[in-house]
């Protein structure tokens, strides 16, 4: 059927200083259809989400809606034209309750009916089967609960066109599961979205057409049935992708290894991030991953390894010596790294430079009293500036104007710097562009192969497949099984997952 | 959150602010048996407790708009130079001027409205610092009132002082003194004024939409951008409200006083800080509530009078004993919500 | 709106290293701030009075030569606030609050000189403790205090101003009630040296009290860490801590540094006047102190600091109290003048402001620019 078109875009061009991050850019939305952006990190998927929703303002371009040019100088301006968004990271006010962060800053009204406001949002909150109630304060739901409660704060405003900037981010299966219901359902009654995602299943599972955009520019608007995924990630990254079957995993590396005794070892270890007391030990050179869905207490258990989280049993040995590790720098000092999940909340120092957040955990074992100098400190900046490719303007950019995948890599480069034995990399290439997921990948087998041990957590079992040799499956909390060898494929992986028991999310 | 009802009974648990508030009462119940225990009997005395209310009338609506505004994640440091001010301008115009009580009104809310204006103008569309803005305007305040007139006096209008010996007789509440005659209870028209603030600023906070961007934005300013709130202009509201009040509250105090002195209500920034925290507002923004602050102000000046009736005249004293009170709140407040927020993980 | 991605005009590339660059990386520069004010400062003196500026040698009553003059006098009275504006700015920087207690905290550790030195006599003939032994009992003390209001605020994680306002409160009271609510006069000249002159030493001691911690803060910034741990902490504690940083304890042990430094300004205060007035002694200084932090174009919501734009801060704002003076300006009006520069100060460094003005000043420059561009 020849759609209506709902929303153009036509010659839009965003300028940052020193960035084009925008250059002539076209997308078209018709109704009821779900259409995802594709791209890599930097290619101007979130300037051009945000020129739409009124965050920043475009610098050249058209913008029509329903084939009327508009103009949108606000987020106001957005919503009122139609254009709602649900974005990765909640915009909700936590201190308010559920309902009033459903229909807060909609109403024309300059008086609240909280009976009405909370009976509305109880019916929409059981329509859409979304576990929370009206009254509650929005703060001590899970985040998947609050991302759900943001939809169906977009669904009821009647858009027209629904933006969702990676909702499945923190989202478990069965939760990405009901949001494409959810899309599904809303594609019926005539809803255009906007789809943004790093995973490419999701967007076969639910998208209608692709546009995929490349340093800023449009690069072509496909068919989602008619283009092969190869073909697509080749698109975003402008190449063939050979790389992607180049990857051989290091089997021989580890099996050399098989025999030798563990770099590190615990038994019953246990922290007060609630998760069951676990053993689990790593040997020299080798890759292993906690598997598991989101909250079944996979990354709990690293950060009880590096002592994030207070340990509350458990005894640990490095190199067969007991050790004690209360705190991250003890295990820092033990030659443990940690590169942590959340990179905005718990990694990167936001506006201190690329140099010094590369140096800061090698200044911190080193002591405050033993600064490292400043040409030490330089020449370290650009040695792994150079080794890990990392693109920023100088080592004195503060590092929040990198982007994603930079970030990561500077954190990379911090805990490369600090030399350690053994290296936890908790989802090193969450949110990053392919491209840069496959680097990661490279180096975390490079790592090994130079005898360091690696620990891998990945949402995606396919990259977890790519570079561990053994997996320990983690299921409510508690370590269900492990898996090598010829173990190690996407079914068994599931079935163990999958347990028999019913898995949920614990909130 | 604590008038919702919950439709369907089932969640037992109290939020941050209900927890916070039952606090807040609770001490201040403790603290007025702790004064009829050891004080005797005349804090039972209705008129004991309305006179703390007529003494800090004042304060409870500079403390109203402290709250407002901590709500917002911001804070107000000069309502309490703002109260001289509005107390010497009004004292001036009436005494020097030949003004008369309407124009005195009209110059408190008027110099109220003025710094409200500036000051949200600068926290909100300039993105300054509320804390270095109102620093400033505490500053500027202060200067002015000894520009408009260096000295204290009294202020001898008769309209004034008719007004301010006006008493509310409250009926039932009266006592018999030792003669035996009955002595009737009564309030000034400043506490009125305050109920009248505190029942108005609670409807606002509570069933306006302008009320919940409050707490909106004191909750995350970002999002509350994206949910299209108008971020700026409710700050700005929230700081001009907060002006209003001060203006209101000056010519309270300028009421109950009745005088103009460049030393007039010197801390009251600090009382009224202390008061909002007490009552359970959050300097963090997002949280509070308006009968907590009321409560906050209440249980502060029942720890002073406590300490003054020890004997212990000295105002050194006093501010020892408020500064120990805040403390101890202050750590049982941080103290139950980190267990709270363990409990929650 | 913190985390929108806001892109920094600061790292744009250089363009060419044309005359306007330096100016333009100055400006951008966070020292501006405080130069540029020091500079309508001193502009608007000159203009108004050259002798502003004189510089006098005169003698004073024992026959002791005195340096004299405005500028003298500036450098004089800011030294207390210099070195609290070092302390605060560390403060600020680590916890994203400020210390408003240093005012009463000055009050109580003089208070504190007073008492070891006279004992519990009023007017002591001779001092009842040797003069090193009464600073390091005041230095003690007000770390003491330093760390009271650094537990409430790292341990206890209530908000800096309001963990301080206890002792705001309740300092000056303790103050007086360490000296009986009597106030103590020390009659032995040599205390007085280090408030005022050592003989034959023309320029007064506060002064090099000032630079000799200015030169110690220096150092300590050169030769640790410390800058880039309090930093750390102050921009993203959870990843400090995950570093292997203690948040908890550098926030801690800034506010025990700034307790030293109320202490240093304290025994200062006592050493002007060999006595002080616990209830006006630094008054509103921590309203000073916070201003030179603000007006060094630090965050006062914490994170990056620049020492050196706070201690210029320190004097620009002594520097406007003494040009006040001298336009009689009666004291207690002062404020109100203080108040409307620091305003005009604040707005023409807000971010938002400097924008608009940049964006005006590119739209001038625009044709300029593309001839330039034409011309490679």
């Amino acid at each position: 059927m020849q759609e209506e078109v709902v929303l153009r875009l036509e010659g839009i061009c965003k300028e940052f200083p020193g960035v084009k991050a925008l250059q002539d850019v076209e997308f078209t939305l018709r109704k009821g259809e779900i259409h995802a952006l594709m791209g890599e990190n930097g290619a101007g998927k979130s300037t051009l989400i945000k020129v739409l929703t009124g965050v920043y303002q475009k610098d050249g371009g058209n913008i029509f809606l329903s084939g009327k040019p508009v103009a949108i100088r606000s987020t106001q301006d957005a919503q009122n034209a139609g254009i709602s968004t649900v974005y990765q990271e909640i915009t909700l006010c936590p201190n308010l309750s559920v309902a009033e962060n459903m229909f807060i800053g909609r109403t024309k009204s300059i008086f609240t009916n909280w009976k009405k406001m909370n009976e509305e949002a109880k019916k929409l909150l059981g329509s859409l089967d979304i576990p929370a109630k009206p009254n509650q304060q929005l703060g001590s739901c899970s985040i998947a609960v609050q991302q759900m409660v943001a939809i169906a704060r977009a669904v009821d405003m009647d858009c027209k066109v629904l933006i969702l900037d990676e909702p499945t981010s923190s989202l478990d299966e069965q939760e990405v599961e009901k949001l494409f219901k959810l899309m599904l359902d809303l594609k019926k009654r005539g809803v255009g979205i906007i789809f943004v995602t790093h995973f490419l299943d999701q967007v076969y599972a639910v998208c209608d057409k692709i546009t995929v955009l490349r340093d800023g520019r449009f690069e072509g608007e496909y068919d989602a049935a008619e283009l092969p995924k190869v073909e697509l990630v080749s698109k975003m990254l402008g190449k063939d992708l050979n790389a992607l079957s180049d990857m051989e995993k290091p089997a021989a590396v580890s099996d050399e290894e098989n025999g030798g005794a563990p770099v590190f070892e615990a038994s019953g270890l246990e922290s007060t991030a609630g998760i069951a007391p676990f053993d689990f030990n790593i040997r020299k050179g080798e890759v292993n991953g906690f598997t598991g869905l989101l909250g079944s207490g996979r990354s709990e258990s690293v950060r009880a390894i590096y002592g994030a989280d207070k340990v509350l049993g458990g005894t640990v040995k490095m190199d067969g010596r007991e050790v004690k590790i209360k705190k991250p720098l003890d295990a820092m000092k033990l030659g443990i790294s940690y590169l942590p999940e959340d990179r905005k909340r718990d990694g990167i120092v936001g506006d201190l430079s690329v140099k010094e957040n590369i140096i800061l955990a090698l200044q911190v074992m080193k002591g405050m009293f033993h600064p490292i100098s400043r040409a030490d400190a330089a020449k370290f900046a650009d040695e792994y500036i150079k080794l890990l490719e990392i693109k920023t303007a100088s080592p004195d950019t503060p590092i929040k104007s990198l982007s994603g995948g930079n970030q990561q890599k500077v954190i990379l480069a911090r805990w490369l710097l600090a030399n350690p034995v053994y290296l936890i990399l908790d989802e090193p290439t969450r949110g990053i562009d392919v491209g840069t997921k496959l680097e990661i990948q490279k180096l975390v087998l490079k790592l090994a192969s130079e005898g360091r041990s690696v620990t891998f957590i990945s949402s995606e079992i396919d990259e977890m497949l790519n570079v561990c040799s053994r997996l320990i499956v983690m299921r409510d909390r508690k370590a269900v099984g492990e898996l090598s060898g010829s173990d190690l494929n996407q079914n068994k992986i599931m079935e163990t997952i999958a347990g028999g028991e019913k898995v949920h999310e614990n909130a | 959150m604590k008038l919702i009802k919950n439709a369907d009974g089932t969640s037992k648990k109290i939020s941050d602010q209900n927890l916070l508030l039952t606090i807040t009462i609770a001490v201040f119940l403790l603290m007025y048996i702790c004064a009829v225990v050891f004080l005797g009997s005349g804090f039972l005395k209705p008129q004991t407790f309305f006179n703390i209310l007529n003494e800090n009338a004042a304060l409870i609506i500079l403390s109203c708009g402290m709250s407002l505004v901590m709500i917002t994640g911001g804070i107000d440091i000069s309502v309490g130079m703002l109260t001289a001010l509005v107390c010497m301008s009004c004292a001036v115009n009436l005494d020097y001027n030949g003004g008369n009580v309407l124009t005195s009104i009209l110059i408190a809310l008027g110099i109220g409205a003025a710094f409200g204006l500036v000051q949200g103008y600068l926290i909100a569309y300039l993105e300054i610092q509320p804390f270095i803005v109102t620093l400033a305007g505490m500053f500027f305040a202060k200067g002015m009132t000894t520009i408009v007139n260096a000295t204290q006096f009294n202020v001898a209008n008769e309209e004034f002082q008719a007004l301010k010996s006006t008493r509310i007789t409250v009926p039932g509440m009266g006592s018999y003194n030792k003669l035996g005659n009955y002595v009737p209870a009564y309030v000034e028209i400043g506490v009125i004024v305050a109920l009248i603030v505190v029942a108005a600023l609670f409807a606002v906070l509570r069933w306006t939409k302008l009320g919940r961007g409050f707490y909106a934005i004191g909750g995350n300013s970002q999002s509350a951008n994206m949910l299209g709130i108008n971020v700026k202009r409710t700050k700005f509201l929230a700081y001009l409200l907060c002006g209003i009040l001060a203006g209101i509250g000056g010519f309270v105090y300028f009421l109950h006083v009745g005088s103009g002195s460049p030393s007039h209500a010197s801390g009251a920034e600090m009382n009224a800080i202390a008061s909002s925290i007490i009552g359970g507002t959050m300097l963090s923004g997002g949280s509070g509530n308006i009968f907590g602050t009321f409560f906050g102000v209440l249980s502060l000046s029942t720890i002073k009078n406590i300490v003054s009736s020890l004997g212990l005249d000295d105002a050194w004293w006093t501010n020892i004993t408020v500064a120990a009170m805040i403390c101890l709140f202050l750590v049982v407040q941080s103290v139950v919500l980190s267990r709270k927020n363990k409990a929650k993980a | 709106m913190k985390t929108l991605e806001k892109p920094v005009q600061q790292h744009q590339k250089p363009t060419g290293k044309d005359g306007g660059s330096f100016i333009k990386s100055l400006v951008r520069n966070q020292i501006f701030i405080p130069i540029a004010a020091l500079l309508i400062l001193v502009i608007f003196n000159l203009v108004a009075d050259p002798s502003f500026f004189a510089i006098t040698l005169s003698q004073n009553s024992a026959g002791y030569p005195i340096l004299s003059g405005n500028l003298i006098n500036i450098l004089d009275n800011a030294s207390e606030l210099v070195i609290l504006a070092i302390g605060m700015t560390l403060v600020t920087s680590a916890s994203g609050g400020q210390d408003i207690s240093v005012g009463a905290a000055i009050a109580l550790s003089g208070s504190v000189v007073l008492r070891v030195l006279c004992g519990t006599e009023s007017r002591p003939e001779t001092l009842q403790a040797p003069i090193i032994v009464a600073f390091l009992v005041c230095c003690l003390v007000a770390m003491i205090f330093g760390a009271f209001n650094g537990a409430l605020v790292a341990y206890f994680k209530i908000q800096p101003m309001v963990a301080t306002l206890i002792l705001f409160t309740a300092g000056r009271s303790i103050a007086a009630w360490i000296n009986n609510n009597e106030l103590p006069i020390i009659s032995e000249a040599s205390f007085g040296y280090f408030g005022n002159f050592i003989p034959g030493i023309p320029v007064p001691t506060p002064i090099f009290i000032a630079v000799l911690c200015m030169i110690i803060i220096a150092l300590v910034l050169r030769f640790t860490k410390l800058g880039l741990f309090t930093q750390s902490v102050g921009i993203n504690s959870e990843s400090s801590r995950l570093n292997g940083i203690n948040p908890e304890f550098i926030k801690f042990i800034t506010y025990v540094i700034l307790g030293l430094c109320v202490a240093i300004a304290g025994f200062i205060k006592v050493s002007r006047f060999s006595t002080i007035n616990y209830s006006v002694v630094a008054k509103d200084i921590e309203m000073d102190a916070i201003l030179a932090v603000a007006l060094g174009g630090n965050a006062l919501s914490g994170g990056k600091f620049n020492m050196a734009a706070s201690v210029l801060g320190a004097y620009v704002i002594q520097f406007l109290t003494t040009t006040l003076f001298k336009f009689n300006v009666i004291s207690s009006a002062l404020p109100a003048y203080k108040a409307v520069v620091v305003i005009i100060l604040v707005v023409l460094s807000a971010p938002i402001v400097r924008d608009k003005i940049a964006a005006v000043r590119k739209k001038l420059s625009a044709p300029r620019t593309a001839v330039k561009e034409a011309n490679r």
